[in-house]
C-alpha cells in the first residue's frame, strides 16, 4: 500500500510544518494554561504539607486561616497541647505584606511561627542556605523566589529583621515566596500602629473619664498597654500523635473548645474550592477557547489543503479509488498536523515555562490527556473536509 | 486480454425530467474492436461527453446497453455491482488535462492503482516502469509531475490509463494542450498501445490535426451518432 497522506505531506512540507508550527505555539499554550492550574493547586498542597500540621484550628464560624480571616487568643494552643491525639500545637499568624528589596516591593506572605525544633508544625523544613530561627526576635528565614540574600537585613514595618536561612518551596497559594518571623514581631507587626495613632489614641483615653480616673493611678497606662499589645494569631496548627485520626481529635475540639477545626482534606478542598476556584475556572474557560480556535485552525487548513486537491480528488474517485482511501488521506493529514503540533507545543511549553513568574507543573498525565484532545480535535476538524471531498463528483474529471 | 472490446446499442441519456428534460442521448449504436481506436467527434452539446460518462461509468444512462470486453456491463440498469471497482479494473481513462497527482513522482502516479487494488509495491512499480518504457519516459520515472513537459505528462497520464491493463480506454481531448507534432506522437501511442494491449480505445476530439487518423469515425449529432469511414492516415 501507499501513503497518499505521507506523500502529500512529504511533497509539501513546508507548508504541514509552517502550520504545524503555528499550531504547535497555540498547543504549548493550552499544555501551560493546564500547568498553571496545576501549579497553583500544587502551590496550595505544598502550602499546606510545608505547616506540617495534621489540624488548622481557627476562629469559630471562619474559614480561616487562609480563605478568611481569622483570630484566636494566643494562649489557645496551650489548652490544646493537653487534648488527647494532640502531639503538638503552635500558633501562626499569615500577613500578606510588601517587603522592600533593592528598591522595589517584593510581594510576600510573612508567617509568624513559634521558636520549635524544625519539624514541629508551622517551620519551614527544607532550608537551601542557613539555619532556622532560633532567636525570639528580628531573625527571618524566606523563600528562595524572594530574591533575597543570607544575612541581608529587610524591613518589615518598623523593624529589621536579619535573613538567617533560605528556604525552598515555601510559597503561599498565590505563589508569593513565604517570609518566616518569629510570632511576637508578627503580631506586633500584624496590629501595628504608627506613632500619630498611638499618641492620637492616648489622648483620647487620658480625656475619657472612665479611663483617666484621678482615685485609681496606674488605670489609664494600663489601658494603654493593653490598646497597643495584641494577643491575637490568626490559627493554632496542630499535630497529631502516629495512628491518630484527625477526626476523632478535631470533634471534641469543636464541641468543647468552641473552635472552627479543619482537618488537612477539608482545607484542601477549601483552598482549591474557594480560594482558587475562580482562576481555576478562568483557565477552563481558556482551555474551551484554546481547544476551539485549534480546532478551527486545524478545520480550516485542512480544508483549505483540500480544496486545492478537489481535482486530483475527482480524478482518483474517477479512476477507482475507495472513498474510504480518499477521506483517510485528509484525515491522516489532519492527525499529522495534530501530531507536529503537539510536539512543537510540548517542547516549547517545557521551553518557557520556566520563566514563568509562578509555579507552572506539567503533568505527564495532562499531556497524554492533551495528545489524545488533540487526536480528537483533529479527527473532527477533518469532518468538514472530508465531507466536501466525498461530495467531490468523479464525473467532473471528465468535464464538460 | 481484450476480448470483444466495447458495444453500445441504443443508449440513451436524459437530464432532468418534465418541461427542461435534455436528451443529450437518443440512441447511440457504437461498437469497438479491441486494438482498435476511433474517433468520436460532433459539434458542441452534441453529447461527447455524456456518452463518455456513460461509458466511464460515472452517470447512469435512461436506456440502452452497453458491453465491454464480454461482460454486459448496462442493461436498462446497471449489471456491474460495484461501479468504481469497474472504473478500476474495466476502464483507463486519458483526459484533456493529464491531472498527475502532484505530490507522487511519475513511477508512483503510475502505480497507484494497482498499489491501491492491493498489489504489492515493488510489482505495481515494476508494472509502471514496464508502460513508462514502452511510452518513453522511463528516464523520468523519479520526477514530480511538475518538473515534466506538457507531452510527457500526457504519455505518463496515458500510462495511468493503461496499467491495469483495461479492455478500454475513453480519451477526452488527449491531445487538446500539445502541438501538432506531440498531438501526433499521442496518437501513434494510443495507437500502438491499443495494438500491443488489445485495447479497444475511443478518442473524444475536435482536433483537426489528428481526425484525418482515425480509420473510423463516430459522427454524433443531436444525441445520435453515425459511423464513417476515417482516413487513416500516417498509421496503417
Ligand atoms: N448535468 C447536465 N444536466 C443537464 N443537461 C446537461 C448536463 N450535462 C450536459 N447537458 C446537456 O446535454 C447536452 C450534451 O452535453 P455534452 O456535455 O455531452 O456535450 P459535448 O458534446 O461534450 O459538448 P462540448 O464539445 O462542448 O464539450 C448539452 O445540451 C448539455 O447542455
Ligand atoms: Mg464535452
Amino acid at each position: 500500500m501507499i501513503s497518499l497522506a505521507g506523500r502529500d505531506i512529504l511533497h509539501s512540507w513546508g507548508k504541514f510544518v509552517f502550520t504545524g508550527v503555528g499550531l504547535g505555539l497555540l498547543i504549548g499554550v493550552t499544555l501551560s494554561m493546564a500547568g498553571i492550574y496545576r501549579g497553583m493547586v500544587d502551590d496550595a498542597q505544598v502550602m499546606l504539607d510545608n505547616t506540617g500540621a495534621d489540624l488548622w484550628v481557627v476562629q469559630q464560624g471562619t474559614q480561616g486561616p487562609y480563605a478568611e480571616s481569622s483570630s484566636l487568643y494566643d494562649d489557645v494552643y496551650r489548652s490544646l497541647l493537653n487534648m488527647p491525639g494532640v502531639e503538638y500545637a503552635a500558633n501562626v499568624t499569615y500577613l500578606i505584606m510588601q517587603v522592600g528589596h533593592g528598591g522595589h516591593d517584593v510581594s510576600t506572605m510573612v508567617v509568624g511561627i513559634m521558636s520549635g525544633e524544625p519539624g514541629t508544625p508551622g517551620q519551614p523544613r527544607y532550608l537551601v542556605a542557613g539555619r532556622h530561627i532560633t532567636r525570639s526576635h528580628y531573625e527571618a528565614v524566606a523563600d528562595i523566589t524572594s530574591g533575597f540574600q543570607l544575612g541581608e537585613r529587610i524591613r518589615i514595618r518598623r523593624n529589621l529583621y536579619t535573613l538567617v536561612g533560605l528556604s525552598k518551596r515555601t510559597v503561599s497559594y498565590n505563589g508569593d515566596p513565604m517570609v518566616f518571623i518569629p510570632i511576637k514581631d508578627a503580631q506586633e507587626a500584624q496590629f501595628l500602629k504608627d506613632n500619630d495613632a498611638l499618641i492620637q489614641q492616648r489622648r483620647r483615653n487620658a480625656e475619657n473619664p472612665a479611663f483617666n480616673r484621678p482615685g485609681i493611678p496606674g488605670l489609664l497606662a494600663a489601658v494603654n498597654a493593653s490598646q497597643s499589645a495584641n494577643a491575637y494569631v490568626n490559627a493554632v496548627l496542630v499535630k497529631l500523635k502516629p495512628g491518630t485520626l484527625p477526626e476523632d481529635v478535631a470533634k471534641p475540639m469543636r464541641r468543647w473548645k468552641r473552635l472552627q477545626v479543619y482537618t488537612r482534606t477539608q482545607m484542601e478542598s477549601i483552598l482549591v474550592d474557594k480560594v482558587i476556584a475562580k482562576s481555576a475556572r478562568q483557565i477552563a474557560l481558556f482551555l474551551v477557547i484554546l481547544a476551539i480556535v485549534s480546532a478551527a485552525i486545524v478545520a480550516f487548513i485542512i480544508y483549505t489543503l483540500t480544496l486545492g486537491k478537489i481535482r486530483e480528488i475527482a480524478v482518483l474517485k474517477l479512476i477507482g479509488t475507495k472513498n474510504r482511501t480518499i477521506a483517510g488521506m485528509i484525515m491522516q493529514q489532519s492527525i499529522a498536523l495534530g501530531i507536529i503540533g503537539f510536539v512543537v507545543g510540548k517542547i516549547t511549553a517545557t521551553f518557557w515555562v520556566p520563566i514563568f513568574p509562578k509555579y507552572v507543573l506539567l503533568e505527564p498525565l495532562d499531556s497524554v490527556a492533551g495528545f489524545f484532545a488533540v487526536l480528537v480535535i483533529c479527527v473532527l476538524a477533518s469532518v468538514v473536509a472530508i465531507r466536501m471531498a466525498l461530495k467531490v463528483d468523479p464525473a467532473e474529471a471528465i468535464g464538460g | 486480454m481484450g476480448g470483444k472490446g466495447i458495444r453500445i446499442e441504443g443508449l440513451k441519456k436524459r437530464y432532468g425530467e418534465g418541461d427542461t428534460a435534455v436528451h443529450a442521448l437518443k440512441g447511440v449504436d457504437m461498437q469497438v474492436a479491441p486494438g482498435e481506436v476511433v474517433g468520436l467527434i460532433g459539434p458542441s452539446g452534441s453529447g461527447k461527453s455524456t456518452l463518455l460518462k456513460c461509458l466511464g461509468a460515472v452517470i447512469d444512462p435512461t436506456a440502452g446497453r452497453m458491453v465491454l470486453g464480454d461482460e454486459v456491463i448496462f442493461d436498462d440498469g446497471w449489471k456491474a455491482r460495484d461501479l468504481r471497482a469497474l472504473r478500476r479494473d474495466k476502464i483507463g481513462f486519458v483526459f484533456q488535462a493529464p491531472y498527475l497527482i502532484p505530490f507522487l513522482d511519475v513511477t508512483d502516479n503510475v502505480a497507484l492503482l494497482p498499489m491501491l487494488a492491493g498489489i504489492p509495491n515493488g510489482e505495481a512499480r515494476a508494472k509502471a516502469l514496464e508502460l513508462l518504457t514502452a511510452l518513453d519516459v522511463q528516464h523520468r520515472a523519479r520526477a514530480m509531475p511538475s518538473q515534466l513537459s506538457g507531452g510527457e505528462q500526457q504519455r505518463v497520464a496515458i500510462a495511468r490509463g493503461l496499467v491495469n491493463r483495461p479492455p478500454v480506454i475513453l480519451a477526452d481531448e488527449p491531445t487538446a494542450p500539445l502541438d501538432s507534432e506531440r498531438a501526433m506522437a499521442v496518437i501513434r501511442i494510443l495507437n500502438d498501445m491499443a495494438r500491443q494491449f488489445e485495447t479497444a480505445i475511443i478518442v473524444v476530439t475536435h482536433d483537426e490535426k489528428i481526425i484525418p487518423t482515425f480509420k473510423r469515425i463516430y459522427h454524433i449529432r443531436d444525441g445520435v451518432t453515425h459511423e464513417e469511414a476515417g482516413e487513416g492516415r500516417g498509421f496503417d
